[in-house]
Order: C-alpha cells, then sequence, then structure tokens
C-alpha cells in the first residue's frame, strides 16, 4: 500500500470480497537523504514520504485490517538505487521500476509476504494476470485502461512470481477506480497520481544523481567529458554522461544548423556523441535476459508487437532466437527512433504479453 | 482472537491497583498544586505523598525529586540542565553507545553546542567496561551518563563502579534507570549517583508521568521556561493524578520486586530454553547473567527479525524488533549494532520482554508459535537455505 489511491482500492476490494488482508507499505528510501533536491515545501508526495504512509495507515484503519510499514531502504539502495546509478554511469538509461519490480516486489516483498504467511500479494498494478487453460502457464495481459498500462514494467515476471499475484484493478479503468475509492469511502480517492520514479524528486533523475555522487564524495571534475560528432571532432563539453539519453536535444548547448541530438553516451572516454535526427534510427536491435512469460521460450523467429519506451507505441518486428537462450535479435519492419540501451523491450501480441528483455 | 503482550519494555498497561486510585485523582483532584485555597492544597498534598513514595522507592530524598513527563524529558533535564548550568570552559562529557535515544540525542545537542561527547564502545557482552569510562576522562570531563538497564538487552551495567569514578574526577553522574526502576533493586544512593531518570508507563503507570532524582547540591537549571513549579527546575502545572500513579505504582513495584523479579526470570529463562532448544543458529545477544529479568534478546539467523514481528502479531503475540523510525518502518537496533552484531544478525533478532500479565501456558504459546513462524520463514529464505 503506498497510499495512493490504487493500492488503496485493491485492500478495499479484497477485503470486501470476505479475504483476510493485510496492509504491507515498504519503506524503500530515507527521505531525509539528499535534502538539497527536496522542495521547500518539503518531502510530500514521494515515495515513502511520511504523508503518504499516514494516508496508508488511515486506509487500513478505515478498512480494519492489520498494517505494517517494512523497511526494505538497504535492499532498496543495494537493488535499485546503486544499479540505477551504475547504469546511467555505464551509457546506459536504466529503469527503476523494472528493477524495483523484479528484484524487490515480486522477489523479496513476495517471499516476506509468504513468510508472514500470504497467500498472494495483491498490488494497484494496471495489468492482467491469467492462465494458458491447455498448458497451465500463467499469462499477463495489458490492462483494460491502455493508458494506464503498466506491463512495460512487468515483463521480468516469473511463473513462480505470477502464480502468487494478483492485480486485481487490471479490469478497470482509472475513472472507475477512482468511482470504486468513492463507493468505499476511502479518504484518498481524489488523491492525485503518483510521478513514475518514485525516490526521485520532480523526475530529475540527473540531479538525483549528481546528489548522490556528492554524498558519496564523487567530485564533477571525475564525470565531466566531451561532446562530439560521429567524426570524433569536439563540439562542445557536458558535466556528465548522466545527464544524457539517447534521443535528447535539451541541454547540449551547442550551436548548429541543423537539431543536434544524442545518439550514444560512451563512458569510457566520457563523450556524449551526437548527430542528426536520422542517425537515430535503428530497424535492428540485441534484448539480453530475456524472460519469456506468456508462451514457452522461441525455437522460431516469431512477429509480435515491440515496445521499446513506457510511451512508445509497440512496434512490428520479427523476433530471433540467437545461439544464447537469454538474447533475442529484434528486427523492426520500420526504423524506431532512439533505442535506447538499458531501456527495455517488452514484445506483445495483441494484448497478451509475450516476454521481454533488456536492450543491449 | 486472544493477544498476549510481550513487549512491556516498550510499555505497560496500567495496572488495576494504579487505576485504583488514579481514577479518583483524575475525578476529585483537579485544583491546581499551586494554588493557595483549599482545592490546591489538597492537590499539593497528593503531590507530596506521591513524591514520598516514589522516593521511597528509590531510595531518594523526597525534596530531591523532580516530576516531569516522562524518561524521555528526565534524560533532556538531567544532561541538558546541568551540562548548559555549568560555565566552564572547556566541557566534555562521556556516555556509552548503547544508551536510549533520549540521552544519545541530548548528547548530540550539546555536541552542536559545542561540548565534547565521548560514547564509549561497549563489547558483545552489552556491558560497559568501567576502565572505558576511566580512559576516557580528561581534565574538563564534568558529566557523565551511563544507563542503569539496558532497554534492549536487559544487562545492568556497573553503575556503583561508574559512580565512584565520576566522583574521584569531579563529574556528575547520571544514570538512566527507566529499564531498571521496578525490575531490579534501586537505591540512588547506595550507587552514588547524582541524577537518575524513571518513567511511570514502564511500570504499570501511565504514558505522561515520569521523575527525576537531582541529588541535593547539585547545580541544575530548568530547560524550559514558565512557572516556579518544582522548585524552578521543572515549569508547569504539576500532573498530580499521575504523579498520584506513579508513586502508587513505585511503591506497589518495590513491595513485589522479590517475587515478581524471580517469576519473571523463571518465565524468561522457559521461554529462552524453549526457543533455544527448538530452534537451530539462534542463540541469546549478551550476557546472560545479571540482566533485568523480564528480558531476554534472540537473533534468528537466516531470518527477518521484522517478519518475525508481523508473523507473530498475526498470531496475537506482541514483541519486538529494532527501533520504529517515524514511518513505522523497523530499523536495526543501534544497541546490537554498537555491541558489534553483524547488520544481518541485528536484523535478524528479537527482543521480547515479559510482565506481569504473562503466565507459564503464555510462554508455551508463544514458544510454539515462535517455532512455527520461524519454520515457516526459514523454509522460504533464500539465504538461510543457501547456507545450510
Amino acid at each position: 500500500m503506498s497510499g495512493g489511491v490504487d493500492s488503496s482500492v485493491v485492500a478495499g476490494m479484497l477485503h470486501r470480497a470476505g479475504h483476510r488482508v493485510v496492509g504491507l507499505t515498504m519503506q524503500l528510501w530515507n527521505q531525509r537523504r539528499l535534502p538539497e533536491l527536496t522542495p521547500s515545501t518539503g518531502p510530500t508526495g514521494r515515495c515513502c514520504s511520511l504523508d503518504d504512509v499516514y494516508d496508508a495507515r488511515f486506509v487500513a484503519q478505515q478498512l480494519g485490517i492489520p498494517y505494517y510499514v517494512i523497511n526494505f531502504e538497504d535492499r532498496f539502495e543495494e537493488q535499485v538505487v546503486k544499479p540505477f546509478v551504475e547504469e546511467y554511469l555505464a551509457g546506459r538509461t536504466p529503469i527503476p521500476c523494472t528493477l524495483c519490480n523484479n528484484f524487490i516486489k515480486f522477489d523479496q516483498f513476495l517471499e516476506m509476504a509468504a513468510g508472514v504467511g500470504a497467500e498472494t500479494i495483491a498490488t494497484g498494478h494496471y495489468a492482467r494476470i491469467g492462465q494458458d487453460e491447455e498448458t497451465g502457464r500463467h499469462q499477463l495481459r495489458t490492462s483494460v485502461d491502455r493508458a494506464k498500462d503498466q506491463t512495460y514494467f512487468l515483463f521480468g515476471l516469473k511463473q513462480e512470481q505470477l502464480a502468487h499475484t494478483q492485480f486485481p484493478l487490471g479490469g478497470f479503468t482509472k475513472p472507475q477506480v477512482r468511482e470504486l475509492a468513492r463507493e468505499l469511502g476511502l479518504p484518498v480517492a481524489e488523491k492525485p497520481d503518483s510521478q513514475e520514479i518514485c525516490f526521485v524528486p520532480n523526475g530529475d533523475y540527473a540531479a538525483f544523481i549528481d546528489g548522490y555522487f556528492r554524498e558519496q564524495g564523487i567530485g564533477p571534475n571525475e564525470t565531466q567529458g566531451e561532446i562530439v560528432d560521429s567524426d570524433g571532432q569536439v563540439l562542445g563539453e557536458h558535466a556528465g554522461v548522466h545527464h544524457f539519453t539517447v534521443g535528447q536535444r535539451r541541454g547540449l548547448r551547442i550551436a548548429a544548423r541543423e537539431p543536434l541530438y544524442v545518439i550514444s553516451t560512451e563512458p569510457a572516454s566520457q563523450r556524449v556523441i551526437v548527430g542528426s535526427n536520422d542517425d537515430l534510427l535503428r530497424a535492428r536491435m540485441t534484448v539480453k535476459e530475456v524472460n519469456w512469460i506468456s508462451i514457452e521460450p522461441i525455437a522460431a523467429p516469431v512477429r509480435a508487437h515491440v515496445r521499446i519506451r513506457n510511451k512508445h507505441q509497440p512496434a512490428p518486428a520479427v523476433i530471433s532466437p540467437t545461439a544464447d537462450p537469454a538474447r533475442v535479435d529484434v528486427h523492426f519492419d520500420e526504423p524506431q527512433r532512439a533505442v535506447t540501451p538499458g531501456q527495455g523491450a517488452v514484445f506483445y501480441s495483441g494484448e497478451l504479453v509475450l516476454g521481454g528483455g533488456w536492450i543491449e | 482472537m486472544p493477544r498476549f503482550y510481550f513487549d512491556h519494555n516498550a510499555t505497560t498497561p496500567v495496572s488495576p491497583a494504579v487505576l485504583e486510585v488514579l481514577v479518583p485523582a483524575l475525578l476529585e483532584v483537579y485544583g491546581n498544586a499551586s494554588s493557595i485555597h483549599q482545592h490546591g492544597q489538597i492537590a499539593k498534598q497528593k503531590l507530596e505523598i506521591a513524591r514520598r513514595q516514589v522516593a521511597e522507592s528509590l531510595g531518594a530524598d523526597a525534596k530531591d525529586l523532580v516530576f516531569v513527563s516522562g524518561g524521555t524529558e528526565a534524560d533532556n533535564l538531567a544532561i541538558l540542565g546541568t551540562v548548559r548550568a555549568s560555565r566552564a570552559a572547556k566541557k566534555h562529557v562521556v556516555t556509552t553507545a548503547i544508551e536510549h535515544p533520549a540521552v544519545l540525542n541530548p548528547c548530540r545537542q550539546l555536541e552542536r553546542e559545542g561540548v565534547d561527547v565521548s560514547y564509549i564502545r561497549v563489547g558483545s557482552d552489552g556491558v560497559v567496561d568501567p576502565a572505558e569510562i576511566r580512559r576516557a576522562l580528561r581534565p574538563e570531563t564534568m558529566f557523565i551518563s551511563v544507563m542503569h538497564a539496558n532497554n534492549e538487552l536487559g544487562t545492568v551495567q556497573p553503575v556503583k563502579e561508574i559512580a565512584a569514578i565520576a566522583q574521584e574526577a569531579g563529574a556528575l553522574f547520571h544514570s538512566d534507570g527507566v529499564q531498571a526502576a521496578g525490575k531490579i533493586p534501586v537505591d540512588v544512593k547506595a550507587l552514588g549517583v547524582d541524577l537518575y531518570s524513571i518513567s511511570g508507563h514502564k511500570l504499570y503507570s501511565p504514558k505522561g508521568i515520569g521523575a527525576l532524582y537531582v541529588k541535593h547540591g547539585t547545580s541544575l537549571g530548568p530547560i524550559q521556561f514558565g512557572g516556579r513549579h518544582e522548585r524552578e527546575r521543572r515549569p508547569g502545572t504539576e500532573n498530580v493524578p499521575g504523579a498520584v500513579a506513579l508513586g502508587q505504582a513505585a511503591a506497589l513495584a518495590a513491595e513485589d520486586l522479590a517475587e515478581e523479579s524471580l517469576r519473571l526470570a523463571a518465565l524468561r529463562n522457559r521461554l529462552e530454553a524453549g526457543i533455544l532448544d527448538r530452534l537451530p543458529e539462534c542463540g541469546v545477544n549478551g550476557r546472560r547473567t545479571a540482566r533485568t529479568p523480564n528480558t531476554t534478546n534472540i537473533f534468528f539467523d537466516g531470518l527477518e527479525g521484522e517478519a518475525m514481528v508481523i508473523s507473530l502479531d498475526l498470531k496475537g503475540f506482541a514483541v519486538s524488533s529494532g527501533s520504529a523510525c517515524s514511518s513505522g518502518a523497523v530499523e536495526p537496533s543501534h544497541v546490537l549494532l554498537a555491541i558489534g552484531l553483524p547488520r544481518e544478525r541485528a536484523r535478524a533478532s528479537l527482543r521480547f520482554s515479559l510482565g506481569h500479565s504473562n503466565t507459564e501456558e503464555q510462554v508455551d504459546a508463544l514458544i510454539d508459535a515462535v517455532a512455527e513462524s520461524a519454520a515457516h520463514l526459514r523454509k522460504l529464505s533464500p539465504t538461510y537455505t543457501a547456507s545450510v
């Protein structure tokens, strides 16, 4: 329970349906860290803020269910924050929500829930879990509310995890969920939606990484580098590769005849390579650490729609197995703009989530 | 579902015998103890009877006792009230790493005010070595604070020896007795302390009342400012019903101490033996001798203490693990970390603290519940499976 409307409705629905419900909130991040990033209005409306815990506890008390805040700060630091920072430094653009889902929520959190006696965990994710009637395989489908769909962040889910997870909101639209919240009389029914990266204030992850470096004693002179074009000609300087992601135009501060975009970042030399919009188009990519959800691992090429960013319209492509069973080659029918290493690639067949992995 | 309470070091319920004096005090003794009229005089009289009761339970003179709002205020007043009152140019304070935050945080505040503070490390037995205190002394050392009994481990500290060291060094000596009063005999004169804190709600009286013993002649100024109550040491209209309850609770605790401490020690030992016999890879944190009779702290390697607390709570047993941060999440106990436990083991530890209500049947039921929860959690834990 995050203290938001979605997980509160989940708790209320399951309680009303007669289940024995225990509310859990994960304390993931210490709000007192990196105070310089916190707006002057105080650390509210961010993950693990005291206001959110207050709301979650209020909902649990109103429903009359046991409620606990569990401390996952150490694990979140190890499994999400550090890899998030390291991925940026390695020239990739990571997705902390997926790391959190893979290594915290559906792993250690699920384990703790089972440990205290829960049969299943239920979360407020917008996605649907089903089962293949013939094979018994657990399947993942997009949510009814396409705009709210969160399957892009859930591609790491394993069969065993799906067997012990419920997403009760997958069949509802957000307005319906708010209506349910009002009907259940929940005090958070009108609470605004939260932002995507919970521990990064205002979504400014470059500022977060700068702050994290200051905390670890890493100075700016250790991260700065050159901005170059594809011929290696130096066009300018930058404060750190973590300020840039593939396809980015803002923040380069270079005067040029045609608009320049980040094509890639080279962590070894701390260089940012820029070029024209056309240089961003890619027809092929390799995807690693592939997890197949709704189907068995593929033995032959399959056609699917592939999403390479959360807000990307899945594009038709052929997915081919490689000698390495955890890697696939993806060949898009049409070249795609800003294929970004470190982001997820999720494979869809209609509303069915076939699987996904990390763009190499 | 029946609920059994094994967290008496966190707080205790108000006992029926305390309630018996508390309710009439709330209903009838409503006068302001500083008022001249009869209402005030009756309140003042009740307040002073209570003061004598508390004083007697601590072996103190009644006029040396200041009523405060609880253990935290007693500790703050003892530390800030004396150190700030000193006009010395250089001030040095010695305390230990296993103190309660109500001692540690006023000391950190003193550091911000320019005072040097030494935090003495403590060994794995959970007992402060007086030689370490002596080693930390400087010519400008003017205040030493060492708790009487530790809240997490129950270990009783060599307060008398340290008091002698303090006296020799010309430093004031404070002891936080919040976890000792009512559990072990306390005689402030025999111990030789200058200041001693107690809290009402740890000995079956309500929250919101406590007392600080201030030895006659100790220079102590107020840390809050207002009226001239409590000999100008603690302003604010006296909490007479609270004091009446604390007086009764202290008197009852002193009366029952010998018998109740034997009963609790037997139950505590039964609990320890039951858990250690039934479960592999667990043990007692800190020294097992010279502890408060009601407390044990047990580690369960490979488990999350937090998960154990939740699991046991859902079965109806209240125990504790670490300390709650502001959100209510559990942080590993600073005491366990200070005595050298690795973070993993500190997180895997539970504190059981017994009290009046606990019986043999409850202890046996708790042993079963702990064994069941631990077995279930270990079955699921990859860290444990990997280690065997």
